[in-house]
């Protein structure tokens, strides 16, 4: 079943999808709270997964999904969270100042002008490029044949006893993972070192001076 | 197509070797006593040993076109043996060199040498491969045991005031590292826009028939390039190397800045040289403005610095510069004349000895480390030839190497780089290579007096351990061996070489 | 209105892209440079679906998995670190102050370390 070239919705689902898609990311870098730039992105990358959906990659839309919007912005939500207590941060941040250029405090870097102009700037040039150049990218849709996850895991893992094409690369990848499991290990490692010694010159109470307090207290 | 030939496993075998023993040296550190962490060193080196000898048996039954392996992934060509062996040699020596340095930073784990192997493995990866999404996967490989190294940090990085020097350098490193790769991988997605395949060989091809002025081609150059340019710490996008270079352990640095940085050039000459061939003449003239804008600005960052660390990581990026001058001739030659071979030969040639010279400087002063001399000031080298003047003279052969001058090595590439640029016209790039390698003089210097003042009270003799004293020998050694007699050497590059002339002309 | 071709989604994919770029050269806080870096490599994702779209063929779809492996990778590698960083900051503060301080966030009630009181 072969979908239609140009359904009469797609033209305002993928403007939704995409102005989406750029707002969110317009937040995720503007906001001042780390909290609010997460769920923006959060925002964003579920647009994004629709678009995938609407480019008909259904198992890319669920990759993304699965990784990106939930476990990465688990990720940073946690890791916000942990950073505020452990550095003490108070949750609430300082009055903004009123003058609009005043934005060199914290939160920005001083030559916030020149990443805003790089930025801009780069967004210009490339769509400016990419429209110029439509010709070479031909209009064609090639509409998919057969299931999308069953080509892409033929790739990847291979049929009828074969390994994919890419299996070397899902090797390399899977060395990948593990590199990060053995990174998250040692940084355990090295913080509990750090916390450590540190606890050992804490006074603790003892138990028999709690239960001497307690005896005695009433 | 049929499965997976024995040839295919014969071509993975040194990186899987590489992985069973980065595994076991996990699985055996949680066994060993804190006194018998020299075990992971020797299992590290071990499994370098047999890996070599796994490229060697490749090597010994490759034909000449090179074997495509792994359907289409892998070309383990002359050129990826050439730099199996430098980075497994590199590999070998650092860790030799670590052992020591580490017991005494209290950061001797077997996590260090299991993620220094794995990261050779991705470095492998990019050397042989062929297939984007191989080589992106084996940047990643590399880089991220990097940024994981980069967080040993030792006795004094546990210290008050090196916390905020260490945000900083990992704003600078890591995220840069990040950055660079994202650009990178948008990058390969429009050169994957262009061809329709992810294979290095079509990418060509589909280059070749597009306009190369076109702006989306100009846009896809742009972000590749720069993306690679920043793995290669050339200017603009070189902070990351002093900041690394000066918060990281030092055997860490030195593996970042010589092994770290041969692994970035390979993939560097694999993608844009052999990658975007077609395109030359468009990003030649971009890459000679970087390779002067490199050599200037850290020459005069060379200049000022007080910090031995920084010092060497600026010198390294300034060796960058002088290996993209090569790039001017690449841009205006044909394919396959001899003016593009010599270009080539001179950068082959090159990366070797920049790598052993850059590791041997810093591995010498990691060696301080053992006399409890932290080596971060120009001002510690102080008295280096009282107190040991075995390691006083290898430094000096490495600052000769890197400086240029006869017989170390470091001559070699220099002089092949000139001299192909004067033979193809580009004679006042040769000129101004010329003076900033006058100019390195000044800087090497700064590193070189210290070593060989005589202090007024003699400092306490420099305990150097076995490991470090045999990984200096042999590195020094090997600088002065090719330096003296470079035969092997040159002949070895011009067989790296032959083949990729066939493989040009052939139209591959 | 225009059918919806390739480009319009590179389009998209090139803002995303510069967004990115303006959020890591732009902003301080290191988890929203982080962010942003997803978001640049969410652009590449974009791009290879649509052009694996564009010309039929599943490649550019794997290359996006294997890039969001990479990414996620990344960002596990990135926030460990910083993590370690930050419990650094805190143990030289409660190296300083020696009685636990009076909100929650000392180390041995605020880190799940795994060590019972």
């Amino acid at each position: 079943m072969t979908p239609p070239m140009t359904p009469t919705m797609t033209p305002y689902l993928f403007y939704t999808l995409a102005g989406l898609a750029i707002a969110g990311s317009t937040l995720v870098v503007t906001r001042r709270k780390p909290v609010h730039a997460a769920l923006a992105l959060l925002v964003t990358l579920l647009a994004i997964a629709g678009l995938y959906l609407m480019l008909y990659a259904p198992f890319v839309a669920g990759v993304q999904i699965a990784l990106y919007a939930v476990a990465v912005t688990a990720l940073f939500l946690f890791v916000i969270v942990l950073m505020n207590l452990l550095l003490n941060q108070p949750l609430k941040l300082q009055p903004p100042s009123h003058s609009v250029l005043r934005f060199a405090h914290r939160d920005y870097s001083r030559v916030w002008p020149v990443g805003l102009a790089a930025g801009c700037g780069l967004l210009a040039s490339f769509t400016y490029a990419l429209v110029k150049s439509r010709t070479l990218f031909p209009d064609r849709m090639v509409s998919p044949s057969g299931s999308n996850t069953q080509q892409i895991t033929t790739l990847l893992y291979g049929e009828n006893g074969r390994p994919g094409q890419y299996i070397l690369s899902l090797e390399i990848a899977s060395l990948l993972l593990l590199v990060t499991i053995i990174g998250a290990a040692i940084q355990v490692g090295s913080s509990r070192s750090v916390i450590a010694p540190l606890k050992k010159e804490e006074p603790r109470p003892s138990v028999e001076d709690r239960d001497e307090r307690r005896i005695t207290n009433h | 197509m049929t499965g997976l030939s024995p040839i295919d496993y014969r071509l993975m075998l040194p990186m899987v070797e590489l992985t069973i023993f980065a595994l076991g040296l996990l699985l055996i550190d949680l066994w060993i006593p804190p006194e018998w962490k020299w075990l992971n060193a020797t299992g590290a080196f071990i499994g370098v040993l047999f890996s070599a000898l796994c490229v060697w048996q490749i090597q010994a039954i490759l034909p000449p076109r090179g074997q495509i392996g792994f359907y289409n992934s892998l070309l383990v060509d002359r050129f990826a043996i050439y730099f199996w062996y430098l980075f497994l040699a590199a590999a070998a020596l650092t860790i030799l060199g670590s052992s020591r340095y580490l017991d005494i930073e209290n950061e001797h784990r077997g996590e260090y040498y299991a993620l220094l192997l794995i990261s050779v493995v991705g470095m492998m990866c990019m050397a042989a491969g062929i297939d984007i999404v191989l080589m992106f996967v084996g940047l990643e490989l590399t880089l991220i045991p990097a940024y994981l190294l980069f967080g040993f940090r030792g006795r004094h990085g546990k210290e008050k005031e090196n916390h905020a020097r260490a945000r900083e350098a990992v704003r600078k490193f890591v995220f840069h590292g990040l950055f660079s790769s994202a650009i990178f991988a948008y990058g390969l997605s429009l050169l994957y826009g262009f061809s329709g395949s992810t294979n290095l060989a079509h990418i060509v091809r589909a280059l070749g028939a597009v306009n190369p002025r076109d702006p989306v081609v100009i846009i896809a150059l742009l972000t590749t390039i720069t993306g690679l340019l920043s793995k290669i710490a050339a200017v603009p996008l070189h902070r990351w190397a002093p900041a690394a270079s000066e918060t990281a352990l030092t055997t860490i640095s030195g593996y970042i800045l010589s092994l770290g940085m041969a692994a970035a050039w390979v993939l560097f000459l694999r993608i844009v040289v052999f990658g975007m061939l077609p395109l030359r003449a468009v990003y030649a003239p971009v890459l000679t403005v970087v390779a002067i804008a490199t050599l200037t600005l850290a020459t005069v960052a060379a200049l000022m610095q007080t910090n031995t660390k920084r010092l060497l990581a600026y010198s390294a990026i300034v060796h960058t510069g002088y290996i993209l001058l090569s790039f001017s001739v690449i841009g205006s030659e044909r394919i396959a004349s001899p003016a593009f071979f010599d270009a080539l030969k001179a950068m082959l040639i090159y990366l070797p000895v920049l790598t052993l010279m850059n590791l041997g400087a810093f591995l010498v002063i990691a060696a301080l480390r053992q006399g409890a001399v932290l080596g971060d000031d120009l001002a510690d080298l102080t008295g280096l030839f009282d107190r040991s003047p075995f390691v006083a003279v290898t430094m000096l052969i490495f600052l000769f190497s890197l400086a240029g001058i006869p017989p170390a090595a470091g001559y070699l590439g220099k002089y092949y780089i000139f001299r192909s640029l004067v033979e193809s016209g580009h004679r006042s790039l040769a000129a101004a290579g010329v003076v900033f390698s006058l100019l390195g003089l000044l800087y090497y210097w700064k590193i070189a007096k210290p070593i060989f003042t005589r202090q007024p009270q003699p400092n306490p003799p420099l305990p150097v351990s076995l490991g470090m004293r045999s990984t200096l020998a042999i590195t020094a050694l090997a600088t002065l061996v090719i330096g003296v007699y470079p035969r092997p050497l040159i002949t070895l590059v011009s067989w790296v070489l032959g083949i990729a002339q066939a493989t040009h002309v052939a139209g591959k | 209105m225009l059918p919806i071709t390739t480009v319009h989604y590179l389009v998209v994919a090139a803002a995303l892209f510069g967004i990115g770029v303006s959020g890591v050269l732009t902003r301080r806080s290191p988890v929203i440079v982080l962010m942003s870096i997803e978001l640049i490599l969410n652009a590449v994702n974009l791009n290879l679906v649509a052009f694996s779209r564009m010309w039929g063929n599943p490649q550019g779809q794997v290359f996006a998995i294997f890039v969001t492996v990479a990414a996620a990778s990344q960002a596990v590698v990135a926030v460990g670190v910083l993590i370690v960083l930050a419990c650094g900051v805190v143990a030289r503060g409660a190296a300083r102050n020696r009685e636990p301080s009076p909100n929650h966030a000392s180390l041995p009630n605020g880190l799940p370390n795994g060590d019972a009181e």
